[in-house]
């Protein structure tokens, strides 16, 4: 499985997701205070360079969905078919994620039969291996539905 | 004759430079030349093709994807001294840009006589998304673990949200698969050229990342293309009727963020969009002007997504404008004469140049009769760029 290649600006989204917190990035600027993803140098709203990492609650919702097939990379063959989602976050619905939805946080990409994913699902944040071995120390947020 | 010549201000660019040569080896599966060799290959043609020596040469341009570099190809055909020489990046986003460069080197009197190319084999070599050593950190970190790992895949989520969003269905998916295919089962360069489609075939092709089958998808294809631009004035003496650049323009939106666009406030209106409000402006005609359209399609959702960016409807309404047959030759924008990338070949798009010459020459084998205009677009999904061509 891929681990992520994180460089400067991503890190401290690891570094909380491997606390299972999911953090998004926001301008420290007083007044401004945008969120912002993916996390970069400096806000593109006051173009302030001081940032913190705000607590998400975690909630969400399914903004869309595919089901890849193989040709694949072979950890990911091996599961196929499986879906990815995108999250748009409640706490700010620009802000979206891709992941997977899973029955659990350790459970194959292919846990949660296809037919069960619709576009507007509520779903909840929980901290995986992602099907790695998880040895690499990362924990990758992962989508559980509210109403399973 | 009305040109405007190398004028000054905004109306610089505008019919001011003209391709004059293009050329292209056969396209297949496998072909046993080198990337070089096609390259090589497809240039010299594009040169025959105008009546101009390689020593004439002063201007390249071409995509940071290609592999063969200015050095190399230079001094096998024996190009002159280069005054001028570019990369246009983001893939298949670079095609029509690699033109618009060099109409703007032409038109301000850096070069004389320009040549852009792309040669790849990507239907012997490697699938890019295999490489698992250069996976960029943004915004792959934020997509690939989770298995979204192929453009298809990229494409598809964006296709999932817009079909949810407007209603629109697999079947206007098929309506594109359809109408390039059936170009192509015209064109005997085409890598599909005997082979139909039936709707029945695209329903029930196995999925490649669903809501996008088989089909969705454009081929792997080794071969190479190549065009030549000069002056307008230079272009009356070359050996073919001209086609003039009329409008070119870039597109990088504000807040994209390239093929994996989920984190803006609108996804789906991408750099069609931007490239097409600078095309337009600089034109002397509009979308209900255009006799032909050549539009990137490594997927069949980018056709909706580019119709509406490029004005030919409204937003949301890509997926209906291809009913009817709208697509066809006689329908209301005859769509990839060529067969595209979807049938005729896929070489990040230079194909759809070198058709949307031939449309304008009036030698494509899918004319669409007495065409005057032509849009050419690049990549959607990626920043992009885009060309009108009049004759």
């Amino acid at each position: 499985m891929l681990t992520p290649v994180v460089d400067d600006d991503g890190a401290p989204f690891w570094e909380y997701a491997a606390r299972s917190e999911l953090r998004v990035q926001a301008c420290a600027e007083p007044g401004c205070g945008e969120l912002r993803f993916p996390p970069r140098p400096c806000c593109p709203h006051c173009h302030s360079f001081d940032s913190e990492w705000r607590r998400m609650s975690g909630r969400g919702r399914i903004w869309s969905y595919v089901i890849p097939h193989p040709p694949l990379l072979p950890d990911y063959a091996a599961q196929a078919p499986y879906n990815v989602i995108v999250v748009e976050l409640a706490d700010a619905p620009r802000i979206r994620l891709v992941g997977n939805l899973v029955s659990g946080p350790d459970a194959a990409l292919n846990s949660v039969a296809a037919e069960r994913i619709r576009i507007g699902a509520r779903v909840q944040v929980v901290f995986g291996t992602g099907g790695g071995d998880g040895r690499d120390g990362f924990r990758l947020p992962r989508w559980v539905l509210e109403r399973p | 004759m009305a040109r405007a010549g190398a004028g000054t201000g905004a109306a610089g660019l505008k019919d001011a430079t003209a391709v004059v040569g293009i050329g292209e080896t056969p396209f297949a599966k496998q072909l046993p030349d080198s990337e070089k060799t096609l390259a090589c290959r497809a240039i010299l043609a594009a040169l025959d093709d105008a009546g101009i020596a390689p020593a004439e040469v002063d201007a390249l341009a071409s995509y940071t994807m290609e592999e063969t570099d200015e050095v190399e190809v230079a001094k096998a055909v024996g190009f002159g001294d280069l005054s001028f020489f570019s990369k246009v990046g983001f893939g298949g986003g670079g095609s029509c840009a690699t033109v618009a460069h060099l109409a703007s080197a032409v038109a301000t009197g850096q070069a004389t006589v320009g040549v852009a190319w792309r040669s790849r084999k990507r239907g012997s070599g490697p699938r890019p998304w295999k490489n698992t050593a250069v996976q960029l950190p943004t915004p792959a970190q934020w997509t690939r673990p989770f298995g979204l790992l192929r453009p298809a895949d990229e494409i598809a989520m964006l296709t999932r949200r817009y079909l949810h969003e407007y209603g629109a269905t697999r079947d206007h998916l098929f309506n594109v698969a359809l109408a390039c295919r059936n170009r192509a089962n015209q064109n005997p360069a085409a890598m599909m050229y005997e082979r139909p489609l039936t709707r029945d075939m695209y329903m029930t092709s196995r999925w490649i990342s669903e809501p996008l089958c088989l089909f969705d998808n454009c081929l792997e294809t080794d071969g190479a293309l190549a065009c030549v631009i000069v002056s307008a004035e230079r272009a009356r003496d070359c050996r073919r009727r001209p086609v003039y650049v009329h409008s070119a323009a870039q597109g990088l939106p504000a807040q994209h963020h390239g093929m994996v666009n989920y984190w803006n406030d609108d996804p789906l209106t991408g750099p069609a969009w931007t490239a097409a409000r600078h095309l337009w402006k600089q034109a002397d005609f509009t979308p209900e002007d255009v006799d032909v359209a050549q539009i990137y399609d490594a997927f069949t959702p980018l056709i909706p997504l580019s119709l509406e960016g490029y004005g030919f409807c409204g937003r949301g309404e890509g997926g209906a404008f291809t009913e009817g047959g709208a697509l066809e030759i006689g329908g209301r924008l005859p769509l990839n004469t060529s067969g595209g990338g979807l049938s005729e070949a896929y070489v990040h798009g230079f194909n759809l140049i070198n058709e949307g010459v031939k449309q304008l020459r009036g030698t494509s084998t899918a004319q669409v009769p007495g065409a005057a205009t032509c849009l050419v677009t690049a990549g959607e999904g990626v920043p992009t760029s885009a060309l009108l061509l009049r004759n």
